[in-house]
C-alpha cells in the first residue's frame, strides 16, 4: 500500500515560489493501477518524483509497502518511527523496491539491451550467472529476447519502454511509476505498452502509477484515479465513478476530451444540419450508466410514449468491465408526451439534458 | 634516398641527432604532461558536474573553488604562465628548467581547457538517464561512472583529441625553460640561423602528427557513438 500525507513541495524559482503539489494525500492500495490527471504544470510529474524521492518534498509522509515511514521535515527526510534522518543506504534501497519509467525510456545508448536491463542488478551481490538468467527473465516477461544485444538505437519506441519496463522491473519491485510512459509513443505503440502494463499487473500484482494527461491511458487501464489540478487533488474516485459524474470543472472536462459524444458541440457550433431542430422538437444528451445501459429503454419510450428518436451520435464504451455510454438524438412527438418520456428516462437513471429545443 | 634529402633538407639532416632528440622531447613532454592533465581534468570536470547546483551533489563550495581555479588559470597566457609558475615548480620537482621542469606549466596550462572540455561532454548526458539511474538506487560513484562517464564516451574522446593537439601547441613554447622540443630547434636552429628548410620540416611533422591524432580521435569516437568501442554490431 502506498499512503502519502500532507505532502507539500514548493519550488524556489528566479525569486518567484511554485507550489508543485500542496498538500496531497492518497492512499493507493496494493495491486492497483492508479492515475494521476491533469494539465501540465499541474503537479503530477513532481508528485510522482516525490514518491521515489528523486523529488524531495518540504514536508508530509510517505509510507510505501515495507519502506518504513517516510516523515519529511523543512525539506529534510527522516526514516523510521523514531525519526532519524535517512541515510544514502536506505535511500537507495527504498528506490530499488519502486521501479520507474519515463516518457523518454532514458536508456543508455552506449548499453546493449542485456547490459541496460542488468543495470539495477549490478552490485547488488547477484553473481553473473543470477543476473543473466534475471535480465533473460526480464526480457521475456516483455517479451524481448530475441533483441538481447541490439542498441537502444535500433529499437522502436515501444520496445525502447519494453527494455525500460523491463529494467524497471529487474529488481522484482513491487510498484511501478510510470511518467508518462506513452506520451512518446504511436497509437499502437501506446496501446502495446498498455496492455502489457495492465497483463504485468494481473501476473505479478504490480502496483502501478499512472501518470498522463490523456484520459483515454486511464480509461484503458487505471481502476482508480486522481485528478491534479494548481498542485491539489481535486478529485478522486474509481475510474467508472469519475467518468459518469464528474463533479469539477476540469474532470468534467478531461471527461468529455474523452469522449464521442463531445462532438455534438462541435456540430452545434458549426450549425450542421444533422443537429438543427425544427419546431417541437428536442435535442437531448442522455447518459446511460452500469443500471441503465442494456435497457430497451429507447424502443420503449418511442412505444409508451408515441415519441420518435432520431439518433445523432451513440457511444457505449465498457470501463472496469461495466458499460458507460451515451447518445444525442432529436425527440419529436406532442409536448407533453416528450417531456413525460423525458421524466421516464430520468426516473430509470438515464441523465437527460436538453441542448437545444425547437 | 639520402642524397635526395640531403639536397632538399641539408641542414635537417646536419642537425639529424638534434632534430630527433628534440621530437622526442616534444614526445615526452606530450605525453608525460598529457597523462597527468587527462587524470586531473577528468576529475574536475567530473566534480564540476556532479557539484553543481541541480548535479547528483550538489556543493556550492567545491564547484565555486574549482571553477575559480580553472577559469583563473585559463586566463593566463601560457608564455606567462611558464614563468610565473618558476618558483612553485622548482619547489614542487626540484628544478624549474628542462623537460622535468616544463611538465609543472604544461599541466596548470592544459587541465583548466580540459576541465571545462570534460565539463561540457558530460552536460551532453541526458539529465533523464541520469534521473533514472537514481530512480534505481544507483550510488554517486555508480552515476559517475556508469552513466556519465560511460555516456560521454565520445564526447570525451573529442574533447581529448582537441586538448591534446592544443597541448602539442603549448609544447613548442616549453623552448623558453631550456625544455627542447620541436618548437625550441625550429627558433635556433631555423629561424635564428636561416635555414628555411628545418622550419619547413618542423611544420610538416607537427601537420602530419596532429592529421594522425585527429584522425584517430574522430574515428575512435564515431565507433563509440551509441555502442561499444569493439563490438561488431551494424548502425543505421
Amino acid at each position: 500500500m502506498i499512503e502519502i500525507t500532507n505532502l507539500s513541495k514548493t519550488f524556489a524559482l528566479k525569486g518567484r515560489t511554485v507550489d508543485a503539489v500542496r498538500d496531497v494525500s492518497l492512499t493507493i492500495e496494493d495491486g492497483d493501477i492508479f492515475g494521476v490527471i491533469g494539465y501540465s504544470g499541474a503537479g503530477k510529474s513532481t508528485l510522482v518524483r516525490c514518491l521515489n524521492l528523486l523529488e524531495t518534498p518540504d514536508s508530509g509522509k510517505l509510507q510505501i509497502n515495507q519502506s518504513g515511514l517516510i516523515t519529511i521535515e523543512g525539506g529534510k527526510v527522516y526514516h523510521g518511527p523514531d525519526k532519524k534522518p535517512m541515510r544514502e543506504k536506505q535511500l537507495n534501497a527504498m528506490r530499488r523496491s519502486i521501479g520507474m519509467i519515463f516518457q523518454h525510456f532514458n536508456l543508455l545508448d552506449r548499453s546493449t539491451v542485456f547490459e541496460n536491463v542488468a543495470y539495477p542488478l549490478k552490485y547488488s551481490g547477484m553473481s553473473r550467472a543470477e543476473i543473466s538468467e534475471r535480465v533473460m527473465e526480464m526480457l521475456k516477461l516483455v517479451d524481448l529476447t530475441e533483441k538481447r544485444d541490439a542498441y537502444p538505437s535500433q529499437l522502436s519506441g515501444g520496445q525502447k519502454q519494453r527494455v525500460a519496463i523491463a529494467r524497471a522491473l529487474a529488481n522484482h519491485p513491487q510498484v511501478l511509476l510510470s511518467d508518462e510512459a506513452t506520451s512518446a509513443l504511436d497509437p499502437d505503440a501506446t496501446e502495446s505498452i498498455l496492455s502489457l502494463l495492465r497483463s504485468l499487473n494481473e501476473k505479478l500484482g504490480l502496483t502501478i502509477v499512472m501518470i498522463t494527461h490523456e484520459m483515454a491511458v486511464i480509461k484503458s487501464i487505471c481502476r482508480h484515479v486522481a485528478v491534479m489540478e494548481d498542485g491539489r487533488v481535486v478529485e478522486q474516485g474509481s475510474v467508472y465513478d469519475i467518468f459518469a459524474h464528474p463533479k469539477q470543472d476540469i474532470t468534467k472536462h478531461f471527461v468529455a476530451s474523452a469522449s464521442a459524444l463531445n462532438r455534438v458541440d462541435k456540430l452545434m457550433a458549426e450549425d450542421s444540419p444533422l443537429v438543427a431542430v425544427g419546431k417541437g422538437e428536442l435535442l437531448v444528451k442522455l447518459l446511460f450508466s452500469r443500471n441503465s445501459v442494456g435497457d430497451s429503454v429507447i424502443s420503449q419510450i418511442s412505444r409508451d410514449f408515441n415519441v420518435s428518436i432520431n439518433i445523432v451520435l451513440a457511444s457505449v464504451e465498457v470501463l472496469e468491465g461495466a458499460p458507460l455510454g451515451g447518445m444525442v438524438a432529436i425527440v419529436k412527438g406532442d409536448a407533453d408526451k416528450v417531456n413525460a418520456a423525458l421524466q421516464w428516462l430520468n426516473d430509470h437513471q438515464v441523465e437527460v439534458e436538453v441542448l437545444r429545443r425547437g | 634516398m639520402d642524397e635526395f634529402l640531403k639536397q632538399w633538407i641539408p641542414n635537417v639532416i646536419a642537425y639529424k641527432s638534434r632534430f630527433l632528440t628534440s621530437l622526442s622531447q616534444t614526445g615526452e613532454m606530450t605525453l608525460r604532461s598529457g597523462l597527468i592533465a587527462f587524470a586531473i581534468g577528468l576529475a574536475l570536470g567530473v566534480v564540476l558536474t556532479v557539484c553543481k547546483k541541480d548535479g547528483i551533489r550538489p556543493n556550492a563550495i567545491i564547484y565555486r573553488v574549482v571553477d575559480v581555479f580553472v577559469n583563473l588559470f585559463r586566463a593566463i597566457p601560457f608564455i606567462i604562465l611558464l614563468i610565473f609558475l618558476i618558483p612553485f615548480t622548482r619547489m614542487l620537482v626540484g628544478t624549474a628548467i628542462g623537460v622535468k621542469g616544463a611538465l609543472v606549466p604544461l599541466v596548470f596550462g592544459c587541465v583548466p581547457f580540459y576541465t571545462r572540455q570534460v565539463e561540457a561532454a558530460l552536460a551532453s548526458v541526458d539529465g533523464g538517464k541520469v534521473e533514472a539511474a537514481r530512480s534505481m538506487g544507483s550510488s554517486t560513484l555508480g552515476i559517475i561512472f556508469r552513466v556519465y562517464l560511460h555516456e560521454a564516451v565520445p564526447d570525451l574522446i573529442r574533447a581529448t583529441t582537441i586538448t591534446a593537439i592544443s597541448l602539442i601547441g603549448l609544447t613548442t613554447m616549453a623552448g623558453a625553460v631550456g625544455a627542447g622540443g620541436i618548437g625550441s630547434f625550429a627558433i635556433n636552429y631555423g629561424q635564428n640561423q636561416n635555414h628555411q628548410d628545418i622550419v619547413n620540416v618542423c611544420v610538416i611533422i607537427l601537420l602530419v602528427f596532429v592529421s594522425l591524432l585527429q584522425f584517430l580521435g574522430t574515428l575512435m569516437a564515431r565507433r563509440t557513438t551509441n555502442r561499444g568501442l569493439f563490438r561488431r554490431g551494424d548502425q543505421k
